[in-house]
């Protein structure tokens, strides 16, 4: 008995929300993903399951009531696109440094500025390097279709309270603007707070009679402290790599040729692999699912078979990076990328893989 | 530098008139001896202490000279980025209905870079306490020009005296925010002679009480001193305190009970 249902991307990321059993979202209009507060607002999740729903003053506004509800021991969760997210760094770090959980999205359109509101992917560097200051990093998961935008909130709050860390999804204007069937999974309940009492002793709850107060900051000013907490950040850091990068290959068993793709890319890439196959290409592809903790090991696995990648992405060439790094140039690795709203099509793709990669 | 205060003769149970609230730690006070802020937390912590409401309230500290307020409340609490604390303090609540909250706020992070969470929490009404210090200086940063600096008055980022022609007039925030349908109880208090500090742990007793009746916000705007920023003593300070920032900032109720206080002239 699944529920199906025709819904946008951004849609299916609200409806998740509620059914994961998140408390509360706070956010702030901004093309192209107000669909999730709008969705949020008409369906009374306040009524459903008790959530709150708070339109914000401003980006600073929402991601900081994020980090006062996520250190109450709370689910709380954001979205903005680029523009606002770029104000939301501020609090992100703040969050990282903290060790709170939360879940960000990002649904990604066209920079630098203002920009455009057509989908790009040109905020890799920033979610996946850190974005704010500091020595920080989010988990990034990038889902490529609108089943993974429903998906990927429940696997974010997981990883969020799992590693007591900030988690984004990098989205971008195409999975949070399309219209896909999502297969709706059963509503979750929330946690009482007896319940966040006792799962998260680091919660600020309210101090117990006989109990050690609890205290949610990122300030240390003794720098071998401070060097402490950094450590122990990159030791969890260090976990996630090893624990928790997640990819999809398709047809790379017998492949000569590699596309690597993330998000919207992949779909593309996914059609551009199949009319190389139906001319007799070899093509393979590569999704990472985790662009932090990033696929190194299946790059440096594939870069072994493969005689060349092309990386594709809606930007000028970030993701690239990471993949030279884990083919340690054994190989071409070449970028082909539109921006600005420009898509490229699937011919345009095996057109680039073509020339920059097999006549090349 | 070392001497011992503790004469254990005098400190007998019939002489304790007067005894160290149990929600202040016993941790050192980083504050400048001569400061207000030191005797704003022990009347924060004391009406928590009387109102027994210890298990129930979350404090939010800002940046500035108050940025280690955790670590004098005993209490749980959170450490917000710079001006920021009314966004935390908004969801606290929001997640947290039955809790008391409260922020601590001094006048850069409150009426500068907070302004824009500080004016929208008031206006959203958001049941919760905000306890704005000001004393006319970024303290903690070593004594720069604040929202609030007197015209005229010196600070390091306008040695000559604020001139307001340049640099802009003090923002009275207090008396915009009391403007907002949001606030419940707006008033402002001093905390540098024993008739104030009792009309100031009133006003605060107040302030929490509030929160049970979900009117919307309650402000309390602490006119204080910075000796260290003003490069005066402590008693010197407070006699320019009296001087020159009561003028300006006139001490008493501004709203009440969610009715702006007419003041009879």
């Amino acid at each position: 008995m699944k529920e199906l249902r025709l819904m946008k991307g951004n849609e299916a990321f609200a409806e998740a929300a509620i059914r994961a059993g998140a408390d509360a979202y706070f956010g702030y209009p901004i093309t192209p993903q107000s669909e999730v507060m709008e969705y949020l607002m008409a369906e009374k999740p306040y009524e459903r399951t008790g959530m709150i729903v708070l339109q914000s003053e401003s980006e600073l506004g929402a991601i900081n009531m994020v980090y006062g509800a996520a250190a109450c021991g709370k689910r709380a969760l954001t979205s903005s696109s680029s523009p606002g997210i770029s104000l939301m760094q501020e609090g992100i770090s703040y969050i990282a440094g903290s060790e709170l959980p939360c879940l960000i999205m990002n649904v990604v359109r066209g920079g630098p500025g203002l920009g455009t509101i057509q989908p790009s992917q040109s905020d890799y560097f920033q979610a996946t390097k850190g974005g704010g200051h500091g020595d920080y990093r989010l988990i990034v998961l990038a889902p490529s279709s609108v089943q993974e935008m429903f998906d990927f909130v429940s696997l974010g709050f997981e990883l969020a309270f799992k590693y007591r860390n900030p988690v984004m999804m990098l989205s971008d204007g195409v999975i949070g603007q399309m219209m896909e069937k999502v297969e709706l999974s059963e509503q979750q309940g929330r946690l009482t707070n007896q319940q966040i009492d006792e799962l998260y002793p680091w919660a600020t709850t309210g101090k117990k009679p006989g109990k050690e107060r609890r205290i949610i900051t990122s300030l240390e000013l003794d720098p071998g402290r401070q060097e402490k907490h950094n450590l122990k950040l990159q030791e969890k850091y260090r976990k996630i790599e090893t624990t928790e990068v997640r990819y999809e290959t398709l047809h790379c068993d017998d492949a000569e040729y590699l596309l690597v793709a993330f998000g919207s890319s992949a779909r593309i890439c996914q059609k551009a692999m199949d009319l190389g196959r139906s001319k007799g290409i070899k093509i393979g592809l590569m999704r990472p699912i985790t662009l932090y903790p990033f696929p190194y090991s299946i790059i440096e696995q594939l870069s072994k078979q493969v005689k060349g990648i092309l990386v594709v992405e809606l930007n000028a060439g970030q993701m690239i990076e990471d993949v030279r790094l884990g083919s340690h140039d054994r190989i071409k690795v070449e970028h082909y990328g539109r921006f600005g709203g420009m898509i490229p099509s699937p011919v345009d793709v095996l057109y680039a893989m073509e020339k920059q990669i097999i006549g090349g | 530098m070392t001497q011992n205060f503790d004469i254990p003769e005098i400190r007998t149970p019939e002489n304790l008139v007067y005894k160290k609230t149990s929600v202040l730690t016993d941790n050192v006070l980083h504050y400048c001896p001569g400061c207000g802020h030191g005797t704003t937390h022990r009347l924060i912590a004391e009406v928590i202490e009387e109102m027994g409401i210890q298990s129930e309230v979350i404090g939010v500290a800002p940046v500035g000279c108050s940025v280690m307020a955790y670590n004098y409340f005993d209490i749980d609490m959170q450490e917000a980025a710079h001006g920021r604390a009314p966004a935390l303090a908004t969801a606290i609540k929001r997640v947290f209905p039955e809790k008391f909250v409260f922020t601590y706020q001094g006048d850069g992070d409150l009426a500068a870079i907070g302004t824009g969470e500080t004016i929208h929490a008031c206006n959203r009404g958001e049941n919760i306490t905000i306890i704005f210090i000001n004393n006319a200086i970024y303290g903690m940063t070593g004594g720069q020009m604040a929202p609030t600096t007197l015209p005229d008055m010196p600070t390091s980022t306008c040695p000559y005296g604020r001139d307001v022609k340049i640099m802009g007039n003090p923002l009275k925030i207090t008396e915009l925010l009391a403007m907002l349908p949001g606030t419940y109880y707006v008033t402002r208090q001093a905390v540098h002679s024993p008739a104030l500090v009792r009309r100031a742990k009133k006003a605060i007793r107040m302030a929490f009480e509030n929160q049970k009746l979900d009117r919307g916000v309650s402000f309390i705007e602490i006119v204080s001193n910075c000796n260290s920023g003003w490069k005066l003593t402590p008693v010197q300070a407070i006699k320019w305190l009296e001087e020159n920032m009561l003028p300006f900032y006139p001490l008493g109720d501004l709203k009440v009970n969610g009715e702006l206080v007419k003041k009879s002239e």
